[in-house]
């Protein structure tokens, strides 16, 4: 007898009206899995049609799909081979169910494929084969079906059973096993045939049993993704899923993106009679841990070994559902196991034709097409490449309520960012600085701050900064302007207008600006800085003493103004990647200060900003209702 | 317990701390039955023996005399919070149904009633693919428009268990977390977990009921499974269709997807 085992999942696509429905039908009623009535049921609902008896009743439960004969959403159903039970998942062929199809298959284990030996290979075939490979299903069947009309000819087996090999290996899946079948008929079901006496391999039912149900990743780096947190009465219990690898009692947990870590004291488990001390990889789980660390919903646990990345930018194969195109500049929620952020499209790398496999530029992504595009998320999150951990290597993009969009992640040209956050050597320690910041506010008559401006090229950043300096200089204080021209020539004179490079080049900018204001300085920086993230790690550098100054002017006025001739530049397709153009603007969440150069002459927007710093770094002539952030005076024992 | 079944087990978990997590208020609907009763197992397993949310029966007044017995036990032995829902009596019903159709209509308005009442935003139904073709198609989160109607036609995308979490003002989530689960691993479970189940699924005189319902639209079939190693044993040879005793279901063909497009569970 059959073991308790897992159900094999398998799915069944293929291009519309090649015969998935009726293959399904076929399979189980060879398999004698229909339960009583079921076949007379269809005759009598194909009889008030007047069609002939439909094997895609069995699946087609909706009124109207039997009406129009067409599958429109996916269906599971149950059937028994003598080795294991199984679950089939019928998948809409039909180009409009794409979604539907996605929503199906991406649970599979194994797929079976349904070519009809007349039509040969059609478009989605190819779409769904595709498809097959960016849901990571790698256990394959091929069926040729409707063979009978054929004639049962080896000839036109062999041409069509090479042409989706073909296909198959040119996107890199290799189909373990083609078999030609009728479904209509029963050949090569769960029986023989007699018409094909040159067909001498497995039966489907045979290849079924071969395949094997999808195991959890037990020998991956361990990933604690969590779902929530409970307080109940004196306990605090961290609940979610180990998507892979394993977690005992004792282990020291290490959650990113916050890097903070503790030791799990305890599983817990109702009734607590099975309190297990290891857990595995697909169970849902409860732990309690030993410090009253920060953690929440999205936060990924791991060893302290085998951490998963850190970035902000990565990339992302995607399947594209939704009838609103893709383009550069969008933004979308990304989901990511438990974890969401909003994301910006930042560029789009390629749109592939399935038919061709062609890479082509696009930009915007159409419904049903499958792209690859880099994403820019407004904070720091921990990712897992899909190549390397399958499991939480996907995402899912969200469009307000609807899905629109998923796929695999991928690191390819970008960085791991945990590497730069934190400092590679090991020996650094605080100094003690015996002059203090109190010390050297009262020698300049004023504090230091970071007063960052951000905007589009042509915004006027660096023109007002400038102006700015210029009238603080002539009030007494001691400023100083970072702009592009006087950091990229030395400072930053390796990076380059990469995705990273520009995150590295403000990174440092950010960092020098910060010491700049610990020694007393005013500064004022001028960059475009395009994303949040960026900006929030200059914030991160300098906290209490940072300014975000949104120097504001919409598209249309900076290019119009084009001082330095770069927006023709761009627009002729001779820069790539130009802020506003081909690349996003992120204008701040929640700017410090707002200065509106569209509407207001220089002058009116240099008062402006004059006045908002000198009531922000003032020593003794700021207003006196507080206006003056209250200072953190630095530890001076570090 | 057998690894599938704790497979199944840790699914069903994640899917209910997933709403948990995310819709909110919410109320799981809970008809005394095998496959609800096994998800409020679940439920409390979920989270560690408590139940965060209020239990509902849709309360026709026809169900089963045993069956009031049953909830009357369970909720004094694990303390349970459950609102006992009045539905709507069946004259109230579009009398152009089939009449046990109708019956089951009332179910329908009786949920529409408690969501105008309550404001729920999250609804725990126990509905399982294996039992109906319809059921076979759905979303484990299923939004439901305001009259609480099912667009079967243009369900949303759905996979990696990534699931719709928001829908607009006034419409609602049915959440379905025994969806992939079937009859036999519903009573697997409930043999190794020991969960209490109402007598009326043990044969009785050569009959046995396989599903429970309303009293006047639900019959008993042949069986003479006296207890759960004999259903499950039945179960594994068995033919005969789950809701074979259930009359609403093939009244005329459409029955049940006219009952489910209007909101029937």
């Amino acid at each position: 007898m059959k073991q308790n085992t897992q159900t094999l999942r398998v799915v069944i696509v293929g291009h519309v009206d090649h015969g998935k429905s009726t293959l399904i039908g076929r399979l189980l009623h060879d398999t004698d899995s229909l339960p009583d009535g079921k076949m007379e049921e269809i005759e009598a609902s194909c009889k008030a049609r007047g069609v002939p008896f439909e094997w895609s009743f069995v699946l087609d439960a909706f009124q109207a799909e039997r009406d129009q004969a067409v599958t429109i959403d996916t269906t599971q159903i149950r059937f028994q081979s003598e080795m294991r039970d199984c679950v089939i998942i019928d998948a809409p062929g039909h180009r409009e169910f794409l979604k539907n199809m996605i929503s199906g298959a991406a649970e599979a284990d194994a797929a079976i494929l349904v070519v009809d030996a007349a039509e040969g290979v059609q478009e989605q075939t190819r779409r769904h084969a595709y498809l097959l490979k960016m849901l990571g299903i790698e256990q394959i069947a091929v069926v040729i079906n409707k063979i009978d009309k054929t004639n049962y000819s080896s000839e036109n087996f062999d041409a069509v059973s090479k042409d989706v090999k073909d296909y198959l290996a040119s996107i890199g899946l290799h189909a373990s096993f083609v078999v030609p079948i009728s479904a209509r008929e029963g050949d090569m079901i769960a029986r023989g045939s007699d018409k094909m006496d040159w067909y001498t391999g497995r039966n489907l039912i045979g290849v079924l049993d071969s395949f094997d149900p999808k195991a959890a990743d037990m020998a991956a780096p361990l990933r604690f993704a969590v779902q929530d947190v409970y307080r109940f009465e004196e306990k605090r219990i961290l609940v979610g899923r180990i998507e892979t690898g394993s977690l005992k009692v004792g282990d020291t947990l290490f959650f990113s993106p916050t890097n903070e870590q503790a030791k799990v004291t305890s599983i817990e488990s109702w009734p607590e009679s099975e309190a297990p001390q290891e857990v595995r990889a697909g169970e849902s789980v409860g732990v309690t841990l030993d410090q009253k660390i920060f953690v929440e919903r999205g936060h990924i646990g791991s060893h302290t070994q085998n951490l998963p990345m850190l970035s902000n930018v990565f990339k992302a194969g995607l399947f594209w559902l939704s009838n609103k195109a893709l383009s550069v500049g969008n933004s979308y929620t990304a989901r990511i196991g438990t974890m969401v952020t909003k994301v910006t499209v930042q560029s789009i790398e390629r749109v592939i034709d399935t038919e061709s496999l062609a890479s082509e530029e696009a930009a915007q992504v159409e419904r049903n097409r499958m792209c690859e595009v880099t994403l820019r998320a407004r904070q720091m999150i921990p990712i897992d490449p899909y190549m390397e951990n399958a499991r939480m290597g996907r995402v899912v993009l969200y469009d307000k309520d609807s899905l629109v969009g998923g796929g695999m992640i991928s690191m390819q040209g970008c960085q791991d960012q945990r590497v730069s956050l934190t400092p590679k050597s090991e020996n650094i320690f605080s100094v003690n600085y015996l002059v203090t910041q109190k010390m050297r506010q009262e020698r300049y008559g004023h504090s230091g701050a970071v007063f960052w401006f951000t905007g589009l090229s042509g915004a006027g950043k660096s023109t007002l900064a400038m102006a700015v300096e210029k009238d603080l200089f002539e009030r007494g204080y001691n400023t100083y302007v970072l702009d592009g021209d006087n950091v990229r020539h030395g400072l930053n004179s390796d990076l380059g207008f990469s995705a990273e490079d520009r995150t590295e080049n403000i990174r440092r900018v950010g960092e020098v600006a910060a010491l700049q204001a610990d020694s007393g300085l005013v500064v004022l920086t001028a960059f475009i800085s395009p994303f949040q993230v960026d900006r929030d790690r200059a914030r991160g550098a300098a906290p209490e003493r940072f300014h975000e100054i949104y120097i504001k002017a919409d598209l249309e006025t900076c290019e119009s103004r084009d001082i330095k001739g770069l927006y023709k530049k761009a627009r002729a397709g001779q820069i790539k990647d130009f802020t506003g153009i081909d690349s996003p603007y992120e204008a701040p969440d929640n700017p410090d200060l707002v200065v509106d150069t569209q509407n207001h002459d220089i002058e009116t927007c240099v008062q402006q900003i004059v006045s908002y710093i000198e009531d922000h770094v003032s020593a003794g002539k700021g207003k006196e209702d507080g206006n003056i952030k209250p200072e953190k005076i630095l530890s001076v024992s570090g | 317990m057998e690894s599938y079944l704790k497979d199944l087990e840790s699914k069903s978990i994640y899917i209910i701390r997933e709403a948990y997590a995310s819709v909110e208020p919410l109320a799981m609907l809970w008809s005394i039955g095998k496959d609800s009763t096994a998800m409020l197992w679940l439920v409390r397993k979920a989270f560690f023996g408590r139940v965060p949310f209020p239990l509902v029966l849709l309360d026709t007044e026809q169900e089963m005399d045993e069956v009031y017995a049953f909830r009357d036990k369970l909720t004094k032995d694990w303390d349970l919070e459950v609102i006992n829902h009045p539905c709507p009596p069946e004259e109230e019903m579009d009398q152009d149904l089939p009449p046990a159709t109708r019956a089951a209509m009332r179910k329908t308005e009786g949920l529409k009633t408690l969501l105008a009442e309550k404001k729920c935003k999250g609804i725990f139904c126990g509905i399982r693919r294996d039992e109906q073709g319809l059921r076979a198609k759905e979303r484990v989160f299923s939004p439901r428009s305001l009259d609480g109607s099912w667009d079967f036609k243009d369900q949303p995308a759905e996979f990696w268990d990534q699931y719709k979490t928001t829908v607009p003002e006034g419409c609602h989530l049915r959440i379905h977390p025994i969806l992939a689960w079937s009859e036999i691993d519903i009573w697997r479970y409930t043999q190794d977990q020991n969960i209490p189940v109402c007598d009326l699924y043990f044969a009785r005189d050569g009959k046995r009921y396989r599903s429970l319902g309303e009293k006047n639209i639900t019959f008993p079939v042949d069986s003479t499974a006296s207890n759960i190693d004999e259903i499950i044993a039945e179960l594994e040879t068995t033919k005969t269709s789950e809701r074979a005793g259930r009359a609403m279901d093939k009244e005329t063909e459409d029955s049940f997807e006219r009952l489910r497009s209007q909101g029937y569970m």
